[in-house]
């Protein structure tokens, strides 16, 4: 037997409503996701926009960046890394962040999130 | 089930060492382990420590699945009462009866109590463990005058632990006539007793106790020579006992005054029992130490899987911190003539004692004392141990006319033979963190710490072990230059001419012509203000505005909650009534927190970041621009109010501080910039703290540069005296510019110039002189720069792109964050504190 998963698309915005190389902050009822343009890599990513070491709604004013081919967020306040594609932290102690998938369809951007 | 077991007796800091060593050698043994306290092995050596902590957690040696995941099994709260040795079986107080092929006695010491009448009294406690020290703690609530019986190095631990608890009189008692007689000799034993009577701490040495005195519980106490001393606490920590009934009671051999007897491989007279740390008596002697307890627990367990490792006797050099006064022995402290030359150093005004044991032709140091003051400790330890040869003047070692360094000079370091030990807690040698370094990779003192563990103990080898790193990478070629991260093998300096040759504008540019990968938050920020530093163009134009950091980003500074704090410029500290109103207008609007900052200006925090755009607005109205307080740039020119009012004042302070922090506002630099005028010497704009500070005098200004106030106080050091206004500026541009130029990153100018070879002269000869040629080239820039400035604030408002990102939710514009929360103190709001997992 198998399930599939059924995935809802949030329609968060549109291509040029986000910022280059950056994140911006989607509202999705009291949930916070930040979504990052990747510009550089041509990538998209969705996390949780709270950062959990002080837990700060702040991810997505944060700073994109790479370690080795992994793409990772470092939050404004302490300079926590988290990687993108796993969420995991890369600076150590913290726990790892909720990733969301991205598609882009007609100019807009869409997260899923599942249910 | 043919593995063999291993019991062991005593949860302690050698007994859990020696289930780590037996763990990371093999997993063929069945362990088992008994401890008698409720809880899992502990730090004792930091105890103290507990006093001020709310929870023991950061005492623990270990997670607390440690032992179930290393399959031991942990027996607490539960004290083996007899040993079986012919059928190889222990007994636990609980009726667990376990047989064992080899049995390691870890049981440790107990605080000796000498037989003094009245010691059953209430409030007479001992100092050993972490319910001993709970039991202090709450008896403590109620107490006047302490009392610690016993001057030696744990009596003046139990010392600090009650001045910690708040006990308002300590006072501390030794038999013998001084402190620590087992330590230091008299000489250093004096100036200790007079440094912890400077903290507050009373000291009588020769006296016996003779009796304790109370009605239940202690209320005096009085010694053999007839005097007495209140006191409503006592510590009794006279010494240690080592804990050898269980060997006695089964027929192992012990000593005459306790201990049990073990031959170099820890075995005892029955060669499967062994006994490790404070319980062991080795050549007579009883080790107190940890260091050499973990080495007992490093041999035994070596011997168990048939490695041959065995203990020598072993170096009880050491130091210590005692109540913030640093003690360190080393080598033969006492050897004196005819056996030994003897150096020593006094100082009774600064409370320092250095003594040095010297052998009779010069050569060799044989060991030694130093009390408040044990920079040295390492060098001579080394000294000693490795019989390096002395200088010509062996007293230099313990001279200091200069600065102190810190840590020791290279050129000892490489003196030193591979297997100089440079970590006694944790037993790591120069050749094992030279291997680290060459044949693991480690790149850094930290990365050295985790593979080989050196450091990790008291930490007192860290400095060692750094240069020891530096010098291993320079050795191998590496450590040439101070590389940024991994997207960029260049230095800032180079960065710096590269930018600016190739006329890279953008991070972007920068990154695909010169680094690799797609950068981080270390080479972001640096690049952009270099790019600020070289192009002096709007920071967040050209898709720099995600390179820049978060508050250089935001133009603001991101606080506690997620809102920000604006600081408008007041030049000099000079503002009119009327801009006094609006800034208390605005911050009413807005709600915003108001506080005069440390720079002569006036921060309003707790602003959402939708509303920085409208509250610049009405600040630019009225006048006010940026005062970057958010960048690494330009802070304020702090001013005295000089000869316009001041009847002392020689120039005009606040007028040249406008000038000045006119000219230079907005400059970008490796790190932030502050400076101060000041109108005569009184110095009231304290412009000696500041990165370059300006002070009147009766022919013009003196210009001091390189001084710093925060953590790490450095007075600014003169650089010209007596020049006019004009001068003094040209000099500025030059210093500032050649700052801007070769410091590296997140350097102030005092660093930068503690590290400048040549040091405040080659400044001057820079600067002052033109040495460079270069002072024209710097002038012209600085004069375009200034020319240039724009306020940037004012560019985000009118920039519609830029101004779009000053918004919480791309999918509800104008919707601030509503999990931002504030609460009330003082008549206005507060953050709300962080809300930890």
């Amino acid at each position: 037997m198998e399930t599939i998963a059924t995935t809802e698309w949030l329609a968060a915005c549109r291509v040029e409503d986000a910022v280059k190389n950056g994140g911006v902050c989607v509202r999705h009822g009291n949930e916070q996701i930040a979504l990052f343009y990747f510009t550089r890599r041509n990538e998209w990513y969705a996390t949780q926009n709270e950062c959990p070491h002080r837990r700060q709604m702040a991810l997505s004013r944060g700073m994109l960046g790479s370690v080795g081919e992994e793409p990772k967020i470092a939050c404004p306040f302490h300079k926590k890394t988290f990687s993108l594609s796993s969420g995991e932290c890369l600076s150590g102690g913290e726990c790892a962040i909720k990733t969301y998938p991205v598609k882009v369809e007609n100019g807009l951007v869409y997260i899923g999130l599942d249910d | 089930m043919d593995k063999k077991t291993i019991v062991v007796i005593g949860n302690g800091m050698v007994g859990h060492r020696f289930c780590e060593k037996i763990v990371g050698k093999t997993d063929k043994f069945n362990i088992m382990v008994f401890g008698d306290e409720p809880r899992r092995a502990y730090d004792r050596v930091h105890l103290s420590d507990y006093v001020k902590k709310k929870d023991v957690d950061d005492l623990y040696l270990c997670k607390s699945d440690w032992y179930v995941r290393q399959n031991i099994k942990l027996y607490l709260n539960d004290p083996v009462k007899s040993i079986n040795r012919t059928t190889k079986t222990i007994q636990s107080s609980n009726g667990v009866v376990i047989e064992y092929d080899f049995l390691v006695l870890a049981t440790g010491s107990k605080a000796f109590v000498p037989n003094i009448p009245g010691v059953e009294k209430e409030g007479v406690f001992v100092y050993r463990t972490i319910e001993d020290l709970d039991l202090i703690k709450s008896y403590s609530v109620s107490v006047h005058q302490g009392v610690v019986l016993g001057g030696g190095l744990l009596g003046l631990e139990a010392a600090k632990a009650m001045m910690d608890l708040g006990i308002p009189s300590v006072a501390v008692i030794e038999a013998a006539p001084r402190l620590m007689p087992r330590q230091i000799d008299r000489g250093g034993s004096e100036i200790l007793r007079r440094r912890l009577e400077q903290f507050g701490l009373s000291v009588y040495a020769d006296r016996r106790a003779y009796r304790i005195e109370g009605d239940g519980s202690i209320r005096e106490l009085r010694f053999d020579d007839g005097s007495v001393i209140k006191a409503d606490m006592l510590i009794i920590s006279a010494g240690i006992c080592p804990r050898d009934e269980l060997a006695r009671e089964c027929g192992i051999d012990v000593g005459e005054r306790g201990g049990i007897v073990v031959d170099e491989y820890m075995q005892t007279s029955d060669p499967s029992v062994f006994a490790i740390g404070e319980c062991a008596l080795f050549e007579d002697t009883i080790y107190g130490l940890v260091a050499p307890g973990y080495e007992m627990a490093d041999v035994a367990a070596a011997r168990i899987c048939e490695e041959g490792k065995i203990f020598r006797r072993f170096d009880m050099s050491t130091r210590l911190k005692l109540v913030g006064v640093e003690v360190a022995s080393f080598g033969d402290p006492f050897m004196e003539a005819p056996y030994a030359r003897t150096i020593v150093f006094e100082d009774k005004n600064d409370g320092i004692y250095k003594r040095l044991n010297v052998s009779n032709d010069g050569k060799y140091l044989l060991g030694g004392i130093l009390v408040g003051d044990a920079r040295d400790y390492n060098l001579l330890l080394q000294t000693v141990n490795n019989r390096l040869e002395l200088p010509d003047s062996p007293g230099d070692l313990i001279m200091h006319t200069k600065e102190p360094t810190g840590t020791a000079d290279g050129a000892g370091l490489s003196a030193l033979p591979d297997n100089a030990l440079i970590c006694s807690c944790e037993g790591v040698t120069k050749g094992e963190i030279c291997r680290a370094v060459m044949e693991a990779g480690c790149e850094n003192a930290d990365s050295v710490r985790q593979c080989t563990k050196a450091g990790s103990g008291c930490g007192g080898c860290m400095p060692m072990v750094k240069d020891l790193v530096a010098a291993a990478m320079k050795q191998q070629g590496k450590y040439i230059r101070n590389v940024i991260c991994e997207h960029f093998s260049l230095s800032r300096q180079e960065l710096y001419d590269l930018i600016k040759i190739h006329r890279l504008e953008s991070y972007d540019e920068v990154l695909d012509a010169l680094g690799h990968g797609d950068g981080c938050e270390v080479c972001k920020p640096l690049i952009s203000s270099l790019l600020a530093s070289i192009w002096n163009d709007m920071i967040l134009r050209k898709g720099n505005d995600t390179a820049q950091d978060s508050n250089d980003r935001f133009l603001a500074n991101i606080q506690k909650g997620g809102t920000y704090s604006v600081v408008p410029r007041i030049p000099g500290g000079e503002i009119t009534p009327d801009k006094l109103v609006v800034i208390g207008e605005v911050a009413k609007k807005y709600g915003l927190y108001t506080k005069i900052t440390g720079a002569q200006r006036v921060d309003m925090f707790g602003a959402y970041l939708d509303d920085l755009p409208l509250i610049w607005e009405e600040l630019i109205a009225a006048g006010f621009e940026s005062g970057h307080a958010y960048g690494k740039a330009l802070r304020t020119v702090k001013s005295c109010v000089g000869s316009t009012w001041c009847r002392f004042g020689l120039h005009d302070s606040v007028s040249f501080a406008i000038q000045i922090e006119e000219r230079y506002r907005g400059l970008r630099a490796p790190h932030k910039i502050k400076s101060a005028v000041s109108g005569c010497i009184r110095e009231c704009a304290e412009a000696q703290s500041k990165d370059f500070g300006i002070i009147a005098t009766e022919k013009g200004w003196n210009l001091y540069v390189c001084g710093n106030g925060g953590g790490k106080p450095q007075h600014a050091l003169l650089l010209a005296a007596d020049v006019d206004s004009e001068t003094c500026i040209r000099y500025i541009d030059r210093f500032l510019m050649f700052y801007i130029r070769t410091a590296d990153p997140l350097t102030r100018t005092a660093t930068w110039l503690n590290k400048m070879e040549g040091g405040i002269e080659y400044l001057r000869n820079v600067v002052v002189n033109d040495s460079l040629g270069m002072a024209a080239q710097w002038e012209a820039e600085m004069e375009d720069r200034a020319r240039d400035y724009r306020c940037e604030w004012k560019a985000a408002v009118e920039d519609p792109e830029i101004r779009k990102r000053f918004s919480h939710f791309v999918n509800a514009p104008g919707e601030k964050d509503p999990t931002v929360k504030f609460e009330e103190m003082r008549g206005q709001k507060r953050a709300a504190d962080w809300t930890l997992v």
